[in-house]
């Protein structure tokens, strides 16, 4: 490739191009040309109120059109080909190196002084410590926050409109996303409320009574990284994680049958208020969401 | 009467002021070797040079706040939506602001584009061993752009607040929250509270257009000075050798090659910013976390952090509980996966050193069939890469090919171990080969040469005659050019 490019550079050396037809200042002009052409097009465009695609493609061809123009610039100006030099050497004389070693150490020199060097490394370290604590005040301390969320006893479930849950709300099959009411942004509180037929639930032993008329909730918020759990199968009674494609089984207590997950979806514990409405029994009885150090 | 010309009128001035041309002669005499790899490492650092143009303006406009507002704007689809500050903005510099929208999409496919020239370069100062003494310095410097360029890239996608980036957002939290020990106060104190919250968007927004640009920069100007200092490698040929170096003279025709490069890479950008769509935020509607859904099926982060997404998807449901804590899933995939990452490529420099005892200076490149096991070990980590990247579009494969989703992480699970042993002996033999049979992989067989001799016979010729070095012929031609008089001496 080297070999041909140079012969052609040959070429067209003498009149600039016979070789190609064109004298390459021929090309360089016109390329310039067009590139003043599309500039001041992209100026008009702007000035007739803009219009993205024709402003990339003007700008565009303006910025190549100079582009082009210097590497054909550069092509006429490489007539004494490659040049070879001398790489020299990095590391610097003896002598220099020694001056400067010395003169560093000069600091220390006075015998005196030696032991009293290592207190600037002390109180040097104590500012590093004491610069850690401004540090602490870009967050809260995470206390219970990551452990409980906006459930209390008796809460009825609204759903992402507010409109309370009822027990006649949901066909079987059916399924919604609902919060607290009064909580409606608690985003650590939203759930999942699926129907199933009632007495296909496999209750976990002491979550008997958590599923009332085939519904069941359970947190949205998935345990691998905290998408929404969006997904419902209803065919496999699978709740689906479309981000990483973690699957877990409504009737089994959401276990996670497949994917990254690694915990079930936490329950919330339901039940039909006197008049028809979902509420809560109480607060999740574990930490909703992805996994940390203390969370068991 | 002629004038004595503005530009040398501009010379003498700051001469005479700052004694430059002792610096500027050596400077525009100083060699660069021409080579298209070379030109990688120049794309990355143009595309940087638009981010940041681009990215002032776009500062103009934008607005890093995740205060509530109802959106009121020419985008009748979201009319009447209660969104954050930030993402409103983000629709009116789309939609409203003139020349908003190109802007917009230039700084993303720059930042794609830098992305990809990054890597790539990588991969080159890698498989020519560019690496070894004396560059250890700039390599660990690479690596470091590489590290806080990923991460700046976050960061700025993450800004805009929209569905894909909060749900992308939510996914770095819960990292950090996996962290053993300090995992729930380092998510805390870094995104400001429990997620989601009003903190993040600010924070990200000075780690994105201040901290971690300036750092870039630094680390840009300090690779630049090094390579400067130290002086570009060079494949061999004829006439080179570890203490010489061949190429073009910085002035003229190298710097004008250089900057026309620069307008290309530009022209292209601007090309891709109007007439191909990126990250269309409008689509996805404001970030909300009980709706990620129908977005996020189907949806991939961008193509830099794509290995990390795939880790996590095909990362088995595994987790270790001891003593009453827990070592949640992510952590392996979202901290450990990176730190070994970047801990093996910050490390290998010295690593190569302690098995090939190899101690000497190298300014000569390896061809990658060179030095069969390190090009091995470099097409075994990334076909490693490459099937982590795939896998995470899992979701896309599965609906493309109508297979359950299920079988294709298997199929990926068993691929990260397996592609990986074949990408090494495939690629080990292949350099062996190569080196053996002295063939360009591209290049196809050349026959054989004959050539006339005095007495009318026909002899072969060597067919590696132009490997050897023409000592005789090409240097007479190098340190002295006719066209120019010698440099001065250091």
């Amino acid at each position: 490739m080297g070999a041909s490019t140079a012969a052609k550079r040959g070429a067209e050396r003498p009149d600039g191009g016979a070789a190609e037809g064109m004298p390459a200042e021929r090309r360089i002009a016109i390329l310039l040309l067009a590139a003043t052409a599309a500039a001041l097009g992209l100026a008009g465009v702007y000035i007739a109120g803009g219009q993205p695609q024709a402003e990339g493609a003007l700008l565009g061809i303006s910025l190549g059109g100079i582009g082009m123009a210097l590497i054909l610039w550069a092509r006429g100006l490489s007539t004494e080909g490659t040049v070879m030099g001398d790489r020299g050497t990095l590391a610097g004389e003896d002598e220099d190196v020694e001056a400067v070693e010395e003169a560093v150490e000069e600091i220390t020199d006075e015998p005196g002084r030696r032991s009293v060097l290592k207190l600037f490394w002390v109180a040097g370290g104590a500012l590093v410590l004491s610069a850690v604590f401004p540090i602490r005040s870009l967050g809260p301390a995470p206390g219970r926050a990551l452990l409980t969320t906006a459930w209390r006893p008796g809460a009825r479930l609204v759903d992402e409109e507010g409109r309370p849950v009822r027990v006649e709300t949901l066909e079987v099959g059916g399924f919604l996303t609902a919060f607290p009411q009064d909580a409606e942004h608690a985003a650590d509180s939203q759930v999942v409320v699926v129907r199933v037929a009632d007495g296909e639930i496999r209750p976990r032993p002491g979550r008997e009574n958590w599923s009332p008329q085939g519904y069941i909730a359970y947190s949205k918020i998935c345990p691998h990284v905290g998408c929404p759990v969006g997904l419902y199968q209803q065919d496999t009674r699978e709740l689906l994680c479309p981000c990483h494609q973690s699957t877990f089984d409504v009737l089994d207590g959401a276990r996670p049958s497949f994917g990254p997950a690694t915990r079930s979806l936490p329950q919330l514990p339901l039940s039909v208020d006197r008049e028809g409405f979902l509420t809560a029994q109480a607060d999740f009885d574990e930490p909703v969401g992805p996994g940390f150090w203390n969370r068991d | 009467m002629s004038r004595t010309p503005i530009t040398r009128r501009l010379f003498r001035w700051t001469d005479e002021r700052l004694g430059a041309s002792h610096f500027a002669r050596k400077a525009l005499d100083k060699i660069f070797p021409d080579h298209w790899s070379f030109m990688i490492g120049e794309i990355a650092m143009y595309c940087f040079v638009i981010l940041i143009v681009t990215g002032v303006y776009l500062t103009f406009f934008f607005v890093p706040a995740s205060d509530e507002v109802i959106y009121r704007g020419p985008y009748k689809a979201l009319e009447g939506t209660t969104m954050s500050a930030a993402y409103a903005s983000s629709l009116d510099i789309s939609f409203e602001v003139r020349s908003g929208l190109v802007m917009r999409q230039m700084h993303h496919w720059a930042a794609l584009i830098f992305m990809a020239a990054l890597v790539v370069h990588l991969c080159r100062v890698f498989f020519t061993g560019a690496f070894r003494r004396p560059r250890e310095i700039n390599w660990i410097i690479g690596v470091t752009l590489l590290v806080t360029s990923i991460m700046n890239g976050f960061f700025g996608y993450s800004l805009l607040d929209d569905l894909l980036s909060g749900t992308g957002v939510r996914v770095g939290y819960s990292i950090a929250l996996s962290i053993p020990v300090a995992g729930e106060y380092l998510a805390f104190l870094f995104f400001g509270g429990e997620f989601p919250n009003t903190e993040f968007i600010t924070r990200f927004f000075v780690l994105h257009v201040l901290l971690l640009p300036a750092a870039i920069a630094g680390l840009l100007g300090a690779h630049l000075a090094i390579l400067w200092r130290q002086k570009h490698t060079q494949f061999r040929g004829p006439g080179r050798t570890e203490d010489n170096i061949e190429g073009s003279h910085l002035w003229p025709s190298y710097a004008a090659k250089s900057i026309g490069l620069f307008f290309i890479v530009t022209a292209v950008i601007a090309a891709l910013g109007g007439l191909a769509q990126i990250n269309p935020v409008w689509l996805y509607g404001p970030y909300d976390p009980a709706q990620a859904s129908a977005a996020t099926a189907g949806s991939q982060p961008d193509w830099y952090v794509g290995w990390l997404d795939g880790a996590l998807r095909i990362m088995p449901g595994w987790e270790i509980r001891v003593w009453g804590h827990t070592v949640a899933n992510p952590f392996f995939p979202g901290a450990v996966l990176p730190g070994i990452t970047f801990g093996l490529l910050y490390a290998w420099p010295f690593l190569e050193r302690r098995f090939t005892k190899d101690r000497d200076a190298h300014n000569l490149l390896d061809r990658p069939r060179d030095a069969p096991v390190r090009s091995a070990l470099g097409a075994a980590t990334l076909s490693f890469y490459t099937i982590l990247f795939i896998a995470g579009g899992n979701d896309v494969l599965a609906s493309v090919f109508k297979v359950a989703p299920e079988s294709i992480t298997n199929l990926f699970r068993i691929l990260i171990f397996v592609l990986p042993v074949i990408a090494f002996f495939v690629t080990r033999s292949a350099c062996r080969s190569l080196a053996r049979d002295k063939v360009h992989p591209f290049g196809g067989t050349v026959g054989s040469r004959v050539r006339r001799t005095a007495t009318g016979g026909y002899e072969l010729i060597d067919p590696h005659e132009d490997d050897k070095p023409k000592v005789g012929s090409v240097l007479a031609t190098a340190e002295t050019s006719p066209f120019r008089p010698p440099p001065p001496p250091d």
